[in-house]
C-alpha cells in the first residue's frame, strides 16, 4: 500500500517596509505621493483620535471603548483598496478605517456615549455598523459579496475585517468555506493582534499561522507584515482584484500588535509583560511611515505640526459640539422595531411615554 | 467574617467547589491568567493550573459541546460564558444535546455540568451586553435556569448547581456583582425553591436577579407611605419553577406584582400570571400586574435606565394592585 503525499502547502509572508523605513523598491506598491500622504494622515488621525477617546473615557465622558493604537497599518491601507460601491463589514478595533469610509467624529462619540445614532453611517451605505460578536460578521460578508453579484454588479466586493480571537469561532469557518465554495468575491482580513483580551494567539489555535486556515476551505491564503503599510496594502490589492476579476475570495492575515488594553475595562497588566509591548513600539507603523515619506521628501516636521493640529481642532469642535445639550427622543427604540408598526410595540410606546412623565413628576 | 460582594462569593464557592472535588473542572475565554473578565474565576489558575482551569479559544459552542462529552466523562465543568449576548453561539449544544442526552439515552448519559454566565443592564455597557434572556434557557426543557440576586445565596446556588445532576444556566446580575457587600450566614439554598423574604398578607411581590434590590427598595418606601403588609418572593430558579411557593402565597393575599428586568412577552412573569390563572384564579382580587422592559432591542446605554423597571414604577403598580 503506497503512502502518498496527495497535498503539500505553503505560506507566504509579505513585508516591503522595515522597521527603519526602508522600502523594497523590488515590491513598494508605486503609490503616488498624495496616496501616501492621505493615508498617513488618515492613519494619524485614527492614532489621534483613539488617544482623545481613551483620555475622553478616563474622564467619565464616554462609556466602554475599545482602542486600536498600533495597528493602523492593518486596517487602513485595505480601505484605499477598495471602491465606494464595494462593501465594508468591520468589527470593532478599526476606527481609521470607518473614518475613510465616511464615518464621522461625531459617529464614535455617539456610539460610545451609548447612542444607536453612532452606528449609522452618514455618507457610505455599504459600511455596516460595528459588529461585537466574535466572527458573525463573517458570513455577512460573504452573503453581500454573493448576493451583489446575484443582483447584477459585476464588480462588487466584500472587504471584512476581524481579529485573531474571532478564528476560533466557527461563524469564521463556516464563511471561509461558504467563500469557497460560492467563489464569493470577499477578501477575509485578519488583524492578528496577539491577544484575544488575555488569551495569547499561540493558546487561541495550534496552527503555526492563521493565514493557514485557507488552506483547508481550497481559497488563497497569505500572512502579511500588519505593521507594514506598503505589505498591507499590497496584498489587499491583489487580493481585491482576484475577487474582482472572479477568481475567488482571499485570508490576508495581518500580523500586528494591539499596543493597549482591549477595552477600557481591561487591564493588560495582568497577562502580559511591558516587555512585549516595548518591542512592539519599536515596530510601530506610523513611526516607519513617516521615515518612508520623509526620505520621499514628501513629509517634514512642519507638515506634521500642521496636521496634528488640525486634526487635535477637529476633534476639539466636535467634542463640543456633541457634549452641548442635545434634544434626545426617548423613544427612538420603539422606531426600528419592525419595518412596520405593530399595534402591540405601538402601544407599550405610550405606556413607556407616559411612565416617563410619572417619573418626571417624581423628581 | 468580612462583608463580602457576590463576585468575591461566586470566586470563594468556585475554590470550594474545586478543593472539595477533584471532578470539577473551569473552562472559558480569559477564565485562567486574566481570572475572568469580572474576576469571578481569580486565582483558581495559579491554584489548579491549567489542566483544571482552562483559557479555551473563543469558540462558545466548543465550549459547551466539549463541556457535554466532559461531562459524560464523569468531570462537573463549570463553563463560562463571557458575557450572556455571546452564549447564543452554544444554543445548539444546549438544545441540541446538553439538555437531552438524558432522556435521549434513556438514563445512561448525563450531562451535569454548569454554564455561568454574567447578564442584565445597568452597568453602562456596549451592545449585547446588558439583555436579560433568561427565557431562552427557561424554554429548553432539561435545563435548569438559576439566577441569585445577593452574595449570601450566590455561592450556596452556584455549589448546588454544580452538584446539580442536570445542566444548569447560572445567570448572575452583573449590576449586582459590586454594587453591594453582605455578611454571609451559612444557609441551604435548593435549585427549584423560591426564597420567602418576607411573608405578608396583602400582596405577593415577585422578582428575581438584579430587579430583587429595586423591588425591595420599592416595598420599603410603600411602607413609609402606607400601612401595608407585603409577600415578598425572590424566585431564584426560574426553571424550574417554585409554583408551590407561588401559588400558596397568591391564595393567601389575593394580589400579585412580578417584577421582571426582561423585555415583556414571553418571560417569566408571563408564566406566573399562567401558573396563578391555572391554580389560583378564584383566589383573585385584583389583575397580575408586571412591569418588564418593553418588547424593543434593549437600547445602549444613554437610554436603557429609562427602559428599566424603576424604583417608580414598581412602586406605582404595587398601589395600583392594592387599589384595585
Amino acid at each position: 500500500m503506497p503512502l502518498d503525499i496527495i497535498e503539500t502547502f505553503q505560506i507566504s509572508r509579505l513585508s516591503i517596509l522595515n522597521e527603519k523605513g526602508e522600502a523594497d523598491p523590488d515590491l513598494d506598491p508605486g503609490l503616488s505621493d498624495k496616496e501616501l500622504t492621505d493615508l498617513y494622515e488618515a492613519m494619524t488621525l485614527s492614532r489621534l483620535m483613539d488617544k482623545r477617546l481613551l483620555n475622553l473615557q478616563r474622564q467619565g465622558r464616554l462609556g466602554t471603548l475599545p482602542v486600536c493604537t498600533g495597528q493602523e497599518a492593518a486596517f487602513c491601507p485595505p480601505i484605499l483598496t477598495i471602491r465606494e460601491t464595494d462593501w465594508f463589514v468591520g468589527s470593532y478595533r478599526e476606527i481609521g478605517a470607518r473614518l475613510m469610509r465616511g464615518e464621522s467624529i461625531m459617529n464614535a462619540l455617539l456610539l460610545y456615549n451609548g447612542y444607536e445614532e453612532g452606528n449609522v453611517n452618514p455618507s457610505n451605505d455599504r459600511t455596516l455598523p460595528v459588529s461585537i460578536v466574535l466572527g458573525s460578521q463573517l458570513p455577512h460578508a460573504v452573503g453581500l459579496a454573493y448576493g451583489s453579484r446575484l443582483k447584477g454588479e459585476k464588480d462588487t466586493v466584500a472587504l471584512v475585517m476581524f481579529g485573531d480571537g474571532a478564528t476560533s469561532e466557527g461563524d469564521f469557518h463556516e464563511a471561509l468555506n461558504f467563500a469557497g465554495v460560492l467563489n464569493a468575491p470577499v477578501v477575509f482580513l485578519c488583524q492578528n493582534n496577539q491577544f484575544a483580551i488575555s488569551t495569547p494567539r499561540e493558546i487561541q489555535t495550534r496552527s503555526a499561522t492563521i493565514a493557514q486556515k485557507a488552506v483547508a476551505y481550497g481559497i488563497h491564503g497569505i500572512q502579511v507584515d500588519g505593521n507594514d503599510v506598503l505589505a498591507v496594502y499590497q496584498a489587499t490589492k491583489e487580493a481585491v482584484e482576484r475577487a474582482r476579476a472572479g477568481e475567488g475570495p482571499s485570508l490576508i492575515e495581518a500580523v500586528t500588535f494591539r499596543m493597549g488594553m482591549h477595552t477600557t475595562a481591561d487591564d493588560p497588566t495582568r497577562y502580559r509583560s511591558d516587555d512585549v509591548v516595548e518591542e512592539w513600539e519599536k515596530k510601530d507603523p506610523l513611526v516607519r511611515f513617516r521615515i518612508y515619506l520623509e526620505g520621499k521628501g514628501v513629509w517634514d516636521d512642519q507638515r506634521q505640526a500642521d496636521l496634528e493640529s488640525r486634526i487635535k481642532n477637529e476633534i476639539d469642535t466636535t467634542v463640543t459640539e456633541f457634549e452641548k445639550p442635545r434634544e434626545v427622543k426617548p423613544d427612538a427604540p420603539f422606531d426600528h422595531v419592525f419595518g412596520t408598526p405593530s399595534q402591540l410595540i405601538e402601544d407599550q410606546r405610550k405606556r413607556f411615554l407616559a411612565d416617563l412623565e410619572k417619573e418626571a413628576d417624581h423628581g | 467574617m468580612a462583608k463580602i460582594n457576590m463576585v468575591q462569593a461566586l470566586n470563594a464557592a468556585l475554590h470550594d467547589a474545586m478543593a472539595e472535588d477533584n471532578d470539577v473542572l473551569v473552562m472559558g475565554e480569559d477564565v485562567g491568567i486574566n481570572g475572568g473578565v469580572f474576576r469571578v474565576t481569580d486565582g483558581l489558575y495559579d491554584k489548579y493550573g491549567r489542566e483544571r482551569v482552562i483559557d479555551s479559544p473563543i469558540a462558545e459552542a466548543g465550549i459547551l459541546g466539549t463541556a457535554v462529552g466532559m461531562a459524560m466523562a464523569g468531570l462537573k465543568p463549570v463553563v463560562e460564558m463571557q458575557f450572556s449576548g455571546f452564549s447564543y453561539e452554544m444554543m445548539h449544544q444546549l438544545e441540541g444535546n446538553a439538555s437531552r442526552m438524558r432522556n435521549r439515552s434513556r438514563g445512561q448519559f448525563t450531562v451535569p455540568l454548569v454554564v455561568r454566565m454574567p447578564y442584565g443592564a445597568g452597568v453602562r455597557a456596549l451592545e449585547h451586553h446588558s439583555e436579560s434572556k433568561e427565557a431562552y434557557y427557561a424554554h429548553t426543557a432539561g435545563v435548569k435556569v438559576v439566577i441569585p440576586s445577593t452574595p449570601s445565596n450566590a455561592g450556596p446556588l452556584l455549589k448546588a448547581a454544580i452538584n446539580d445532576p442536570d445542566p444548569v444556566i447560572f445567570m448572575e446580575p452583573k449590576r449586582s456583582y459590586r454594587s453591594f457587600k453582605e455578611k454571609i450566614t451559612p444557609k441551604e439554598y435548593t435549585i427549584g425553591k423560591a426564597e420567602i423574604l418576607e411573608s405578608g398578607e396583602d400582596i405577593t411581590i415577585i422578582s428575581w436577579g438584579a430587579m430583587m434590590r429595586d423591588t425591595l427598595k420599592a416595598v420599603e418606601q410603600i411602607k413609609n407611605q402606607r400601612n401595608f403588609s407585603p409577600e415578598v418572593i425572590d424566585l431564584l430558579t426560574i426553571s424550574p419553577m417554585d409554583a408551590a411557593a407561588i401559588i400558596q402565597s397568591v391564595k393567601k393575599t389575593g394580589r400579585c406584582v412580578v417584577v421582571q428586568e426582561a423585555q415583556q412577552s414571553f418571560g417569566p412573569a408571563s408564566e406566573i400570571i399562567a401558573l396563578i390563572n391555572d391554580q389560583a384564579l378564584m383566589y383573585l382580587e385584583a389583575p397580575v400586574e408586571r412591569v418588564t422592559m418593553y418588547d424593543v432591542i434593549m437600547p445602549l446605554f444613554a437610554r436603557e435606565t429609562m427602559y428599566m423597571p424603576s424604583k417608580n414604577k414598581i412602586v406605582r403598580a404595587i398601589n395600583s394592585t392594592l387599589n384595585f
